[in-house]
């Protein structure tokens, strides 16, 4: 059943859309908060389909199309679903002069996708990312917001991937 | 709330009893990212709960940001009154235990988890290594002795004085001339004179000013200003009150990476501290100055840290960055005179008030005074944080302090200033680092990633690493840089892939040059930069890549082939692990590998027991 937004999301009955608009209240008003706006909804929703994008557009009266400019232009922004756990190889420059390719081949063995992809479990999505600024374990991986370095050997990225699936 | 310097001074007298640890044992743990990442918050918690258990009264536990040394985290360091501090390097929870039963509670360390002991039998520390004895700290101070999240260590430091004299016995002409006097120049990487940027926005009328710090630090391989907001947060916030007073702005950004948590979380409470004892928030020190500071999270853009896409960025836009003039001094966040400068920049500034100019410009060179701080890292045994007086040859910095190439390799280069940045090869070795000084030998300072690479890496491959990385984050605003880099990679991958020819090093040169001159912004300005440094230094191995197709060191996989020698005893075991099927022989013969099935994973290699297979 369609609603009065025009598509199937169910607003009224849920909550993170009151999380959400709870948020907006309590910034509206200052400038530049559609970036921190989007941020929210990214937490709250884990990313920012369009009847989300939407609904801000709504409540803080910036278009669509700009909201979904931003959304696309940083890296941080998913306008897909993603996994659980967000799983980021380093591929700055100090990890890769000592060995980040060898270590997102194996994080790409061992999950069975690509970058930028979900498997299909929805546990996990795997990014190439910046440098984390952890150069001094070079090479690392991180995996939502806790950091594994000195994956010399790259045996142990299984073990340490394995704990997330338990 | 705290409004009078003798109150400040109050605070300062008891906190600094309690970092000096006048009673009892003080124990800091290393938690920077770096240190956290190694197990250091498994180690602070042991360590609390222990202490607890023990019933040890008079030891305080607790964490502290980074103590520079990468290699030996996670580090824990007790400090005693009028003793030597011990440091315990590469703890965990049954480290922690000996640690806490025998050090602790009967008072005698656990040398083996020391450095080890210098002659005469004492303990070392790690001011006795060669890592810090090359090193001036200035910025790096405070890293690695105070707890950042607690707001009374960084009062026993000095903390908040430099704001306190600024906005009570300035005025704000004062503070920008004592700023010129000082020399200091921005560490973000241009180098530009802060007191000079400072005064263009103090010159401006406005209603509004904003003073913005730049913690965007997007360089691969720097992580300098993470380190010293993880360690020393409210030195970065009491820099931008001084600044804000001296341009006359209200309001404060702090413009940060969201791939730095840990530095987010600690500024976070340190606002909250500093706003809670009225550093921050209204009428400072009763001055009728106000200033209040707000953090803004970035969203993983690195042409961000470029200023006007940075301030695109707070205003809630699309990160893209615009042609100057106007620069941000006179029209810049919401068209307001805006002063944005980078976390190490303000990490100086309460110390150049303190101190003076003078003592300032006693450390570096005459046109760069001061120290900066590098991340080294790459192919070095030392890798960790170091902070230098300016005008320090590299070759100090890699031998002395870096202890040279792991593994006994030979050096290659040193790359610095990221993206924008070159190669420095081996000849320049010599050469002092300052600001001019890397100009004029073509290269530029940059923001102080420092990545050491050696015999192994190839120097196309890292051309095209950051030509890959340019093109993913050029904001796709101007066309030299948009379209420009991408076809400078698809040459450099053509030559990687070894269909390269010697016209496609001269059509590379000519873009190169192109894209320089003609790109809106520093990110594409300064794109070229590594492919013309490496084809400058790095020639010859360019031309072996597209005149022989050989790739000198083996790193680039289309143009090496792997070969069996007649040392194979036929024991079958890379026909085996070989995931192409492309090793055929029978059991004790030589093996032979299909060249159109191999696909050059190097599996072979590293199985072979016997050093028959080789690649070329």
């Amino acid at each position: 059943m369609q609603n009065d937004c025009g598509c199937n999301c169910d607003r009224a009955n849920d909550e993170r859309y009151a999380e959400l608009k709870a948020y907006i209240d309590s910034v509206k008003g200052s400038e530049g908060i559609t970036m921190t706006v989007l941020q929210e909804a990214q937490r709250i929703f884990g990313y920012l389909p369009l009847e989300v994008q939407k609904f801000i557009s709504e409540n803080i009266g910036v278009p669509i199309a700009e909201l979904y400019g931003i959304a696309t232009f940083y890296s941080q922004f998913a306008i897909k679903p993603r996994g659980k756990h967000h799983v980021g190889v380093c591929l700055g420059t100090a990890c890769y002069v000592r060995g980040a390719q060898k270590v997102m081949d194996k994080v790409v063995e061992e999950l069975g996708v690509g970058v930028g992809e979900t498997t299909q479990d929805g546990l996990f999505t795997l990014d190439a990312t910046r440098c984390l600024g952890c150069c001094g374990l070079a090479p690392v991986i991180m995996i939502d917001d806790t950091v594994y370095g000195k994956l010399d050997d790259v045996s142990v990225i299984s073990a340490i991937l394995n704990k997330y699936r338990e | 709330m705290n409004n009078s310097i003798n109150e400040l001074n109050q605070l300062k007298a008891n906190a600094v009893k309690n970092l000096e640890a006048t009673e009892g044992r003080r124990i800091v743990v290393g938690m920077a990212t770096c240190g956290i990442s190694a197990g250091a918050k498994l180690v602070l918690d042991t360590l609390k709960k222990q202490v607890a258990a023990a019933g040890l009264d008079n030891v305080q536990v607790m964490p502290t940001g980074c103590i520079g040394m990468c290699i030996y985290e996670p580090i824990v360091e007790v400090f005693e009154h009028d003793e030597e501090k011990v440091t315990y390097i590469h703890m965990d929870p049954d480290r922690v235990s000996r640690v806490v039963s025998e050090h602790l509670v009967k008072g005698k360390p656990v040398v083996e988890y020391t450095i080890g002991e210098d002659e005469n039998g004492k303990l070392k520390s790690l001011n006795d290594l060669q890592f810090y004895k090359k090193q001036k700290r200035i910025v790096l101070q405070n890293c690695g002795l105070i707890n950042p999240e607690d707001i009374n260590d960084y009062i026993a430091v000095n903390g908040y004085q430099a704001l306190a004299k600024s906005v009570t016995t300035m005025t704000p002409q004062d503070v920008i001339n004592l700023m010129k006097a000082s020399g200091l120049r921005g560490r973000g990487g241009a180098g530009f004179p802060t007191g000079l940027k400072w005064s263009f926005a103090a010159a401006n009328e406005a209603d509004q000013k904003y003073f913005i710090c730049n913690a965007d630090e997007g360089d691969p391989g720097a992580f300098m200003d993470r380190s010293v907001l993880e360690g020393d947060p409210h030195s970065v916030l009491e820099a931008m009150a001084i600044g804000g007073y001296a341009i006359g702005a209200s309001k404060g950004f702090i413009y940060v990476r969201a791939e730095y948590p840990v530095a987010v979380e600690r500024l976070k409470i340190a606002i909250k501290q500093a706003k809670d004892m009225g550093f921050i928030g209204k009428n400072i020190f009763g001055s009728g100055f106000d200033f209040d500071i707000e953090i803004r999270l970035g969203a993983g853009a690195f042409v961000c840290g470029e200023e006007t896409a940075l301030i695109a960025s707070i205003e809630g836009k699309r990160g893209m960055s615009r042609n100057k003039p106007p620069f941000p001094a006179n029209k810049g966040l919401w068209g307001k005179p805006t002063i944005i400068n980078n976390v190490e920049t303000l990490a100086n500034i309460p110390k150049i008030i303190l101190n003076g100019p003078e003592w300032f410009k006693s450390m570096g060179t005459e046109k760069s005074p001061g120290t900066k701080v590098f991340a080294l890292g790459g192919k070095i045994n030392n890798t960790g944080l170091v902070e230098v007086p300016m005008g320090i040859t590299l070759r100090e910095v890699i031998y002395d302090i870096g202890q040279d190439c792991l593994n006994g390799k030979q050096f290659k280069a040193v790359q610095t200033g990221g993206p924008s940045g070159g190669c420095l090869p081996q000849k320049y070795l010599d050469a002092p680092i300052d600001f001019d000084n890397l100009v004029a030998i073509g290269f530029m300072m940059g923001s102080g990633g420092m990545i050491v690479m050696d015999e192994d890496n190839c120097m196309v491959d890292i051309a095209r690493f950051f030509l890959d990385f340019t093109v993913d984050e050029s904001c796709g605003k101007c066309t030299p840089c948009r379209e420009g880099t991408k076809r400078m990679l698809e040459i450099l991958d053509k030559i990687t892939q070894g269909n390269g020819t010697i016209e496609d090093l001269t059509i590379l040169e000519d873009l190169a040059e192109n894209i320089k001159n003609t790109s809106l912004c520093a990110l594409g300005q300064t794109a070229p930069n590594p492919v013309l440094s490496t084809m400058k230094h790095f020639r010859d191995e360019y031309v072996a890549h597209v005149v022989d197709k050989r790739c000198p060191t083996g790193k680039c996989k289309a143009l090496l082939s792997y070969f069996i020698t007649d040392a194979c005893t036929g024991c079958t075991a890379c026909a085996r692990k070989c995931p192409a099927k492309a090793i055929t022989g029978t059991v004790k013969e030589q093996h032979h590998i299909d060249q159109d099935k191999c696909i050059k994973c190097g599996v072979c290699m590293d199985t072979c027991r016997f050093n028959a297979i080789i690649k070329k």
